[in-house]
């Protein structure tokens, strides 16, 4: 059964800007989430954020690419650029073949403050973001899709 | 596997954390540093991370955990130089690294030392 | 216009290239627009010149549409004279002008030659200048548009100075409406001075502030646990009791941040705090001794 976490909106996908084009990096290894990084960095010094918003956005970035090597079995990130209406953004999709999640909402609660469980990180990480969509699918595996806005 | 050097200077270890730390090596420090301070007796550790851009919630605790060993061991590990933009997303991020000193740079950080702790 | 039809044209055009030029400067002085204080004689002149002649052979290659290929060179121009003009404190009204004042030389010159051949030429001129008008005015609005947005970038610089009170202490009086977006910039300039001054204590001095809500008090709370988190700390003083008031009503809680009502009183507090504290010259020098 597939949960999502709200409905996703759609945006206008930049793909032929030089320098904006979709990039996708594979998430197989801690090496992987790395690379994950310096991609999401250079994304968004590209789109010209303000140094804490990189911070935020390649923070995130990190946490979900984490996520997927280390709880998802290994899977995939896109990174692209999206406009809606006049406001550019970063997104970024990470998805993963995992275990999927099964009880979403205890997920969106754990913190680190517990310690324990998956430890997913992800309420912190919806925090960092404008835009945080999550689809996920037990035995099949999760969809995580963010944005930040300049 | 490329390993942090843990440098001894005086009576205290210096880590200098450089960007793009790999779990695996930050597993490892872990554990060089309990040896290290054993093998030093050294009371504090200055934890430098100046040059991190990124600290996402596992290095964070990482850095607690490696806070939290060192007090096992009778040290002290005061981690320095923070980035603003690191602190901020932190913050909003939710991880207060409750139990870790901080200090704005090494001055300040032995400074701290040496008032809790005068030779 | 087709190609058979645009070579009589640009031949004219041509031919009457340098009483247009006057006329279209002349144009442009009587009606006011040419601003003799922003450009001299002879820039504009060469403004003009350039343009003309990009304009003819823009003609010359039969097309008609602005937005094609045969049109970019003029369009590249006509943008950089109006991004200037937009940056340079000219009128919107002036920046259109420019182009418009084409018309009547241009009009009168191919009447006075055939006004029964190319009467159908002057319409299609017409609705091509306006077009390049419409265009110019665009362009001018883009620039008034960044203009605005870096003015309001150096404002939010210079509205919040981090002034240095003492070794290792910091304050920030705010001055005027706090909103979201500027408190950001303000309390990362105030973590980025901490850094660069070595500093550990800040005091965020809020007397000159009337009002602060939720989202203010919440970007405050957190400048507080960031400067924690990098090992420093910050006071807030002047806190109003209206302002007291609200942060209370709005069940936002300071925790452990230490308030002050003035910002002399965080002073002496934060200096406190480093071990220091004033006292008067003939205390000094009895125990200076």
């Amino acid at each position: 059964m597939s949960r999502a976490l709200s409905p996703w909106r759609e945006f206008v996908i930049l793909s032929e800007v030089p320098g904006l084009e979709r990039l996708t990096v594979a998430l197989r290894t801690q090496e992987d989430v790395v690379l994950l990084r310096h991609r999401v960095r250079e994304h968004a010094v590209s789109l010209s954020f303000s140094l804490l918003d990189q911070t935020k956005i390649v923070t995130a970035a990190s946490e979900l690419g984490r996520n997927a090597v280390t709880y998802g079995g290994g899977g995939e990130a896109v990174i692209e650029a999206a406009r809606d209406g006049f406001r550019i953004g970063l997104v970024l999709t990470v998805l993963d073949h995992g275990p999927g999640i099964a009880n979403l909402d205890e997920a969106m609660r754990a913190g680190f403050s517990t310690g324990t469980g998956l430890g997913l990180g992800l309420s912190g990480t919806r925090r960092l973001v404008h835009e945080f969509d999550l689809r996920s699918t037990v035995g099949q595996g999760t969809v995580v899709r963010i944005v930040r806005w300049k | 596997m490329e390993r942090i050097p843990i440098i001894k200077i005086g009576k205290y270890l210096l880590v200098t954390v450089q960007t793009d730390v790999q779990d695996n090596v930050a597993l490892a420090l872990q554990e060089d540093l309990g040896n290290r301070i054993i093998a030093t007796r050294a009371r504090l550790v200055l934890f430098d991370i100046s040059s991190l851009q990124v600290v996402d919630s596992f290095i964070g605790r990482v850095i607690a955990d490696i806070a939290g060993i060192a007090r096992l061991l009778d040290a002290e590990v005061v981690v320095v130089g923070m980035q603003p933009a690191v602190a901020i997303t932190l913050v909003e991020l939710g991880l207060t690294l409750n139990g870790v000193r901080t200090a704005l740079n090494v001055e300040s950080a032995v400074a701290m030392a040496g008032i809790r702790d005068p030779i | 216009m087709t190609s058979n039809s645009t070579s009589p044209l640009v031949d004219q055009l041509r031919a009457n290239y340098p009483s247009l030029l006057d006329s279209w400067i002349a144009g442009q002085k009587s009606a006011g627009a040419s601003r003799p204080d922003l450009i001299s004689d002879a820039d504009l002149r060469r403004q003009c010149s350039e343009l003309l002649t990009m304009l003819i052979e823009a003609l010359a290659s039969g097309e008609t549409d602005i937005s094609k290929p045969a049109w970019e060179r003029m369009r590249a121009t006509l943008r950089s004279v109006s991004m200037s003009r937009a940056r340079g404190g000219w009128a919107p009204s002036e920046t259109v002008q420019f182009v418009f004042s084409l018309k009547q030389p241009l009009f009168a010159s191919l009447a006075a030659e055939d006004r029964a051949a190319n009467s159908a030429v002057i319409l299609e001129l017409d609705h091509l200048i306006d077009r390049l008008g419409l265009f110019t005015a665009d362009v001018y609005q883009q620039g008034r548009e960044e203009v605005i947005l870096r003015q309001q970038q150096e404002l939010l610089e210079l509205s919040t100075p981090v002034v240095k009170l003492w070794d290792g202490i910091l304050a920030l009086p705010l001055i005027g409406t706090l909103d979201s977006e500027r408190t950001q910039v303000v309390m990362e300039t105030l973590l980025q001075a901490l850094i660069e001054t070595g500093s550990t204590i800040a005091i965020i001095d809020i007397t000159g502030v009337p009002t602060v809500d939720t989202r203010v008090a919440q970007h405050l709370i957190q400048t507080v646990s960031a400067a924690r988190l990098m090992g420093a700390d910050c006071l807030i003083s002047g806190i109003r009791p209206q302002i007291a008031q609200t942060i209370v009503h709005l069940g936002v809680s300071l925790p452990d941040v230490v308030t002050k009502a003035t910002l002399a009183d965080a002073f002496v507090a934060a200096l406190d705090r480093l071990g220091r504290h004033v006292v008067s010259n003939g205390q000094a020098s009895a125990s200076g001794r």
